[in-house]
């Protein structure tokens, strides 16, 4: 099953070649700049509003106490969490997509967020009920437990699946049914867990980035520092890799091992997301979908796959603060603005084909 | 083409031998077929025996046919006997769904509730529970066949004019159940009594449901199973590509529809009988199509017949449990190790 964007806009070989070089471009711009638009006007917003300007002196290292106070140590955390997750899923998404050639595999193919699930729940479920332990320790526990349990789970689909190299189908086999019986276990925990802590763990799993601060911030921004540029240096391999595992071994590519780092790449990707952020579902299948379409390419974008995941999530953290006044799960807010625009493009598009 | 004057002798042999190696192979998968409905068979048995009291088959004879009185009787007749049931109605129906689904989006990764019907009938439930106050499992039924009903026209009026590319209908579908989805969390994490009631149901259990329910979902898995053999033939010219089966004559909206009514009629009554039961409609295909080839012809009933035997396994095995492993937990847990083991031992086949 392959995606092809269907464009019937041809005018003549030549322009249809520039634009095919220009749109992608122009894509990633627009979305870059989207979603640092997005993070300024989620600075403003809050209990005490600012104005642009204001955020911007404090960004650039002025403004009075207060104004820091608040914008680099209350709202600056989080609204980074949200791009930061953001970018790093649906990152995670397209390397994914491109490596097993599947429109409907996202990184929980790998195993990632169904083991970051079980860790996390485990750990609000064991922590918060049983043995009754301190706020602060659960706020450091789950986000361990949820990296090392996303880490385990993706290491034992990948070594599962290992020989001689990852067949696509193979891969998604294994990861399906590990996948499964990993979250048979969370929907076990949540049954037989208390009310209240069924309540946090299905607010973690739906995703959440509210109260985070520098804590989960910064290890996420290190992370993807490293890991963003490490994906995007995939983007010339793996368009060899469209081509077939066998034409891409004629032309030199070494496909194993450059299947094995689009998939370790987007391993870590999503453990590090979603260990910040919750399991944000979504993401990291639609943004792709989307962004292909945007840019008329044949596979995901990455780098603009990155940029959309990031303008989803800060955008629906956005929305979601100005129009709830409870703290809503910010991947339901998701899956709120980025279906119905997937849901869109798949009606224009019937209509253009 | 035969000689004038008779046939050669080489040849003749040839056909011989090659009818006889087409009655050995569908010899083979019909024999693989009927060993399917022995096991489901035991495993039926088995059903009624086996729980917190283990009774002999004997007991379970005299309780069913012989109108034995006493505990006994009454547990096998009022409590397993209807559970049993309902887990090989929900496994038939599921497997057979699930072959049906992946043969028509040519994915691996293609779940019964792909098009919206889990989704559907999940925020149909809730919606039920939060603004009518239904909680009964019986009234449930409607409320998730209708609901499930709704979401696949939605996903239909999204990605269906596509016609022959399953790549639209199946992106329609992830995100209409998205959106449902977070419909369904949004009520049910502002409301505590009922995430306390759809966290139970969820899962996926067999558990406390009477005749009347099985009673209730039976015609549309019987529907349901008709239209999906009746598409099978449909689903192998789909096989060759949408280019290639529009070529032989196949048209193809009306397999589509074919294919997507059996898929909404067996995953909707399934989901309401017993809840959203994932692993077994992704799963079983696969392992079907180890045991009988990529014929759907095969696969479809094959399919339900292995759907049945798993959630009648899971189920079984699930209350040896101490405390009662939920079927749609315990189904996932004896299922995927096989599932991992079978994945990873041969060459995989795509769907």
């Amino acid at each position: 099953m392959t995606a092809h964007a269907t464009r019937t806009d041809r005018p003549s070989a030549r322009t249809a070649g520039r634009r095919r070089r220009v749109r992608p471009a122009a894509v990633l711009a627009v979305v870059l700049l989207g979603a640092l638009a997005v993070g300024v006007v989620a600075l403003t917003v809050g209990d005490f509003p600012l104005s642009v300007p204001r955020v911007l002196a404090v960004l650039v290292g002025r403004g009075d106490g207060a104004t820091r106070l608040i914008v680099l140590e209350l709202r600056a955390p989080r609204v980074l969490v949200g791009l930061l997750a953001g970018a790093g899923l649906a990152l995670a998404g397209a390397l994914t997509q491109t490596v097993v050639r599947n429109p409907l595999a996202s990184p929980d193919v790998l195993g990632v967020t169904s083991g970051a699930s079980l860790g996390a729940v485990a750990a609000i479920v064991g922590g918060g009920g049983t043995y009754e332990v301190s706020d602060a320790l659960l706020r450091a526990g789950v986000p361990l437990c949820a990296a090392v349990g996303g880490l385990a789970a993706a290491t034992l689909v990948v070594g599962l699946s290992w020989r001689r190299g990852l067949a696509p189908t193979r891969l998604v086999l294994v990861g399906v049914g590990l996948a499964s019986a990993v979250t048979a276990l969370t929907s076990w925990l949540l049954v037989v867990a208390k009310v209240n802590d069924a309540t946090t763990a299905s607010v973690w799993l739906a995703g959440s980035v509210s109260s985070r601060g520098w804590a989960q911030a910064v290890p996420l921004a290190i992370a993807l520092a490293v890991l963003v540029p490490a994906g995007l240096a995939l983007a010339r391999p793996l368009s060899v890799l469209e081509l077939g595992d066998e034409v891409a071994a004629g032309l030199g590519l070494r496909v194993r091992a450059t299947a094995f780092a689009a998939a370790a790449v987007a391993v870590c990707l999503t453990a590090a997301a979603v260990s910040a952020a919750g399991a944000i579902g979504f993401v990291g299948l639609v943004v792709p979908q989307i962004m292909l379409r945007l840019a008329g390419t044949t596979r995901p974008p990455l780098a603009a796959s990155a940029a959309g995941g990031a303008l989803l999530v800060g955008g629906a953290d956005l929305a979601e603060r100005l129009l709830f006044s409870w703290e809503v799960p910010v991947g339901l807010a998701t899956a709120a603005l980025g279906a119905p625009y997937l849901i869109w493009l798949l009606i224009r598009q019937r209509r253009t084909a | 083409m035969p000689a004038p004057g008779g046939l050669p002798r080489a040849s003749t042999d040839r056909t011989v031998r090659l009818a006889f190696a087409v009655v050995r192979i569908d010899g083979r998968r019909c024999g693989v077929l009927a060993a399917l409905v022995g096991v489901l068979v035991v495993l039926f048995v088995l059903g009624l025996a086996i729980g917190s009291a283990w009774l002999s088959p004997g007991t379970v004879w005299h309780a069913l046919a012989a109108g034995g009185h006493g505990d006994a009787a009454t547990i096998v007749r009022q409590v397993r006997l209807p559970r049993t049931l309902i887990g090989v109605v929900v496994g038939v129906a599921l497997g057979a769904a699930g072959a049906v689904m992946q043969g028509h989006t040519r994915n691996p990764l293609a779940d019964p509730g792909l098009f919206g019907v889990t989704a559907g009938a999940g925020l149909a439930v809730v919606l039920g529970m939060v603004v009518l106050d239904v909680r009964d499992p019986a009234a449930q039924v409607w409320l998730a066949i209708a609901g499930a009903g709704v979401a696949t026209a939605l996903v239909l009026a999204v990605g269906g004019r596509s016609g022959g590319n399953p790549v639209p209908l199946a992106l329609a579908g992830v995100a209409v159940s998205a959106l449902l989805g977070t419909v369904t969390s949004f009520l049910v994490l502002s409301d505590r009594p009922t995430l306390d009631t759809y966290r139970r149901w969820v899962v996926g259990s067999l558990a406390g449901r009477e005749l009347s329910v099985t009673a209730r979902v039976l015609p549309f898995v019987a529907a349901g199973l008709v239209l999906a053999l009746l598409n099978a033939r449909s689903m192998d010219l789909l096989g060759l590509g949408t280019d290639t089966a529009r070529g032989l004559g196949q048209r193809l909206v009306p397999a589509r529809l074919v294919g997507l009514t059996a898929v909404t009629l067996l995953t909707a009554a399934a989901t309401a009988a017993a809840g959203p039961i994932g692993f077994v409609g992704l799963v079983v295909p696969h392992l079907a199509r180890r045991l009988v080839g990529i014929s759907y012809r095969w696969v479809v009933p094959c399919s339900a017949l292995l759907g049945g035997c798993l959630l009648v396994a899971a189920d079984v095995a699930g209350r040896t449990v101490p405390g009662e492993l939920q079927v749609g937990v315990a189904v996932a847990l004896v299922g995927a190790p096989v599932f991992v083991a079978v994945a990873r031992r041969r060459r995989a086949v795509a769907p």
